[in-house]
């Protein structure tokens, strides 16, 4: 894999930001449109030197690969879905930050204890219009994987998403939220400084904040450690993001006691789009380019500030009192059970 | 083990622990920490507080609420909220199934019992956790008896009281589940909003979903000695940092130490503490002891 950095002299937090000039990681689902895509790479290096014009058939290949990839998209089990949502290459908080926005500035540090690099925030413009943007960040190389802890925050990264939601109130500037983490972070320090209470805290403010707040799962979605970030009034997911209270694998293990029922527990958990959807839980699905956002994150991107800019212009327009006791309605309304009329 | 029962042959030995099933159950009990003998119907009368060591026995909701509340006058809330099987979940076993033999085991049909009632007279709305039933998850009817119990406490200008005590978010109700986390949380904004006193009360276990959502936003909250309280699990940390935990790490002596809660409070001295904050908090005269 070769990855180019764009600007040489970036600070860490600022690493992601890179052009993705890599090759295509391919998922087990996805062997077969590897192979013909091999195929038609190596036969586009040789066209030059043959004598032979080839091009028709390069073409015939890529139509195939296409229609491939659309037919393997076309029934993706939870569990591929899960794959395609955790993808090495997946765009993430700071790649759309960068796509969708202009002069973001980022703010550090909860005041406290620390700054968190799993959580990135900060204050941004989108459509020109100044937005707090906040999202959990994964690395991509190992360096940085290590930096951002994988994406699972520690108390302080919810502490300054809290912080910069409460400045956003101030100056009644609109929350963007990018949603991808494999969950909050299981760490004895963690625990030591409050997990529970630093997500506690960040829902229940979240459900008073007196500014529209939309909400977005663009990659994992893990439970607790997600929805700290979560609550808002329109949340959205990406086609093949993820959002689960228990990740397949602790459900497989506990459930089935072993991790390899995995397919078998993404599967009952519900965890897609469409079934989030269905189930009332999720308002809008942005729909991904073919064979996932890596393929083409510019399409994504695109795709996602067209959703954003609905969402900000349905929200702008609502009078404040509406929208919180929508917003509040709607956190009541989650739920399914039945009713006897008997006590 | 005895010498005398380690020099029995297999099949005996085998013969003495069935024999030992006989006697009947329930008479007599052990404490799980001091291993003193005790007589249940002593411990009952204790509060299931161990009267040798002082250890706090887990105890079900009706419990919890039969030893908080004042006899008399009791309105449970949200009893005719009931579970569905949403995403018809099966693992080695049916969501419906597991539903229906935890209520037959623990007579409850969910992991939440609301009751109106008053403690040393005051009025108040109280909620405790039946852990027995699938480990206290939090599911819809747990998220929906909570939001209710709040607006009945909104309703009579009462405090609202929850006893936790809960392995976290129920799994078989996916996503739903974890949203009640934020539907409980959302309704403890609007009790704020009426000034009425929230007090959150942890005991063995607290843990994930209920930890990490209402239990810890209470106005004040009170842990029982010894619980367990946090957000993952134990074995989930001891697994992912690959060292061992520090002694008595999550427990509530480690909160109180790192300021997570307000303070500990033997069971048996509850009512008292309970009736004495809220009366306080709500500017009313001082609770008849």
């Amino acid at each position: 894999m070769r990855v180019r950095l764009a600007g040489g002299r970036r600070r860490a937090s600022d690493r992601c930001l890179f052009t993705l000039t890599m090759k295509t990681t391919y998922l087990d689902f996805e062997q077969p449109i590897a192979e013909l895509e091999a195929k038609i790479e190596e036969l586009s290096e040789v066209q030059g030197e043959a004598a032979l014009d080839i091009s028709e058939e390069i073409e015939r290949l890529r139509k195939k690969g296409m229609a491939l990839t659309k037919e393997i998209y076309a029934k993706l089990t939870a569990w591929q879905i899960a794959q395609v949502a955790r993808h090495p290459q997946r765009p993430y908080t700071l790649d759309y930050i960068q796509r969708l926005t202009s002069d973001f500035q980022e703010l550090h540090g909860d005041r406290a204890f620390a700054d968190d690099p799993a959580i990135v925030g900060g204050i941004a413009r989108f459509d020109g219009e100044p937005v707090v943007v906040i999202g959990h960040q994964k690395g991509r190389d190992t360096k940085e994987k290590l930096l951002r802890n994988f994406g699972m925050p520690r108390p302080e990264g919810y502490r300054k998403a809290l912080r910069l939601m409460r400045l956003a109130e101030k100056f009644k500037l609109p929350v963007l939220t990018f949603i991808d983490t494999p969950g909050a972070y299981p760490g004895i320090g963690a625990e030591e400084r409050g997990q529970s209470e630093a997500i506690a805290r960040n829902l229940y403010v979240m459900a008073e904040l007196k500014t529209p707040i939309v909400c977005t799962v663009i990659g994992e979605g893990g439970s607790g450690g997600a929805l700290a970030i979560g609550v808002g009034d329109i949340v959205m997911m990406l086609q093949y993001a993820t959002y689960s209270v228990i990740s397949p694998e602790g459900c497989a293990s506990i459930l089935w006691k072993s991790a390899d029922k995995a397919s078998l527990a993404a599967e009952s958990l519900g965890i897609t789009a469409n079934r989030l959807k269905s189930l009332g839980l999720i308002d809008r699905i942005v729909e991904e380019p073919l064979g996932g956002a890596h393929r083409d994150p510019e399409t994504m991107a695109e795709n996602l500030r067209g959703a954003l800019r609905d969402a900000l212009k349905q929200l702008r327009e609502r009078p404040l009192n509406g929208l919180l006791n929508d917003r509040y309605a709607r956190l009541m309304g989650y739920g399914k059970f039945k009713e006897t009329r008997a006590g | 083990m005895s010498w005398f029962q380690k020099i029995l042959p297999p099949k005996i030995q085998r013969r003495v622990e069935a024999a030992k099933k006989t006697v009947p159950e329930g008479l007599w009990s052990k404490c799980p920490n001091c291993e003193a003998v005790l007589y249940a119907a002593d411990l009952d009368n204790n509060a299931h507080v161990c009267p040798q060591c002082g250890h706090h026995n887990r105890i079900g909701a009706r419990k919890r609420l039969e030893l908080l509340l004042d006899e008399g006058e009791q309105t449970e809330i949200g009893a005719n909220v009931l579970p569905v099987d949403t995403l018809r979940f099966k693992d080695s076993r049916k969501y419906s199934e597991r539903l229906s033999d935890a209520a037959k085991e623990t007579g409850e049909k969910d992991a939440l019992v609301v009751v109106a009632g008053k403690v040393l007279g005051v009025p108040l709305v109280a909620a405790a956790f039946e852990f027995r039933f699938m480990g206290g998850s939090m599911g819809s009817v747990v998220g929906e008896r909570f939001v209710r119990g709040v607006d009945a406490a909104i309703k009579g200008k009462q405090p609202f009281v929850c006893i936790s005590a809960s392995g976290g978010a129920r799994m078989q109700e996916g996503l739903l589940s974890l949203m009640q986390m934020a539907k409980t949380s959302a309704a403890l904004t609007q009790l704020s909003a009426h000034r009425l006193p929230f007090i959150s009360v942890l005991t063995d276990p607290t843990m994930g979903g209920v930890s990490a959502s209402f239990a810890m936003l209470g106005d004040v909250i009170i842990a029982e000695p010894g619980a367990l309280i946090g957000f993952a699990g134990p074995r989930v940390i001891e697994q992912t940092v690959r060292e061992k935990l520090p002694e008595g790490f999550q427990r509530a002596e480690f909160l109180l130490e790192h300021g997570a809660i307000d303070m500990i409070v033997d069971r048996r001295e509850l009512r008292k503490v309970i009736a004495r904050t809220v009366c306080a908090l709500m500017r009313k005269p001082a609770p008849r002891v």
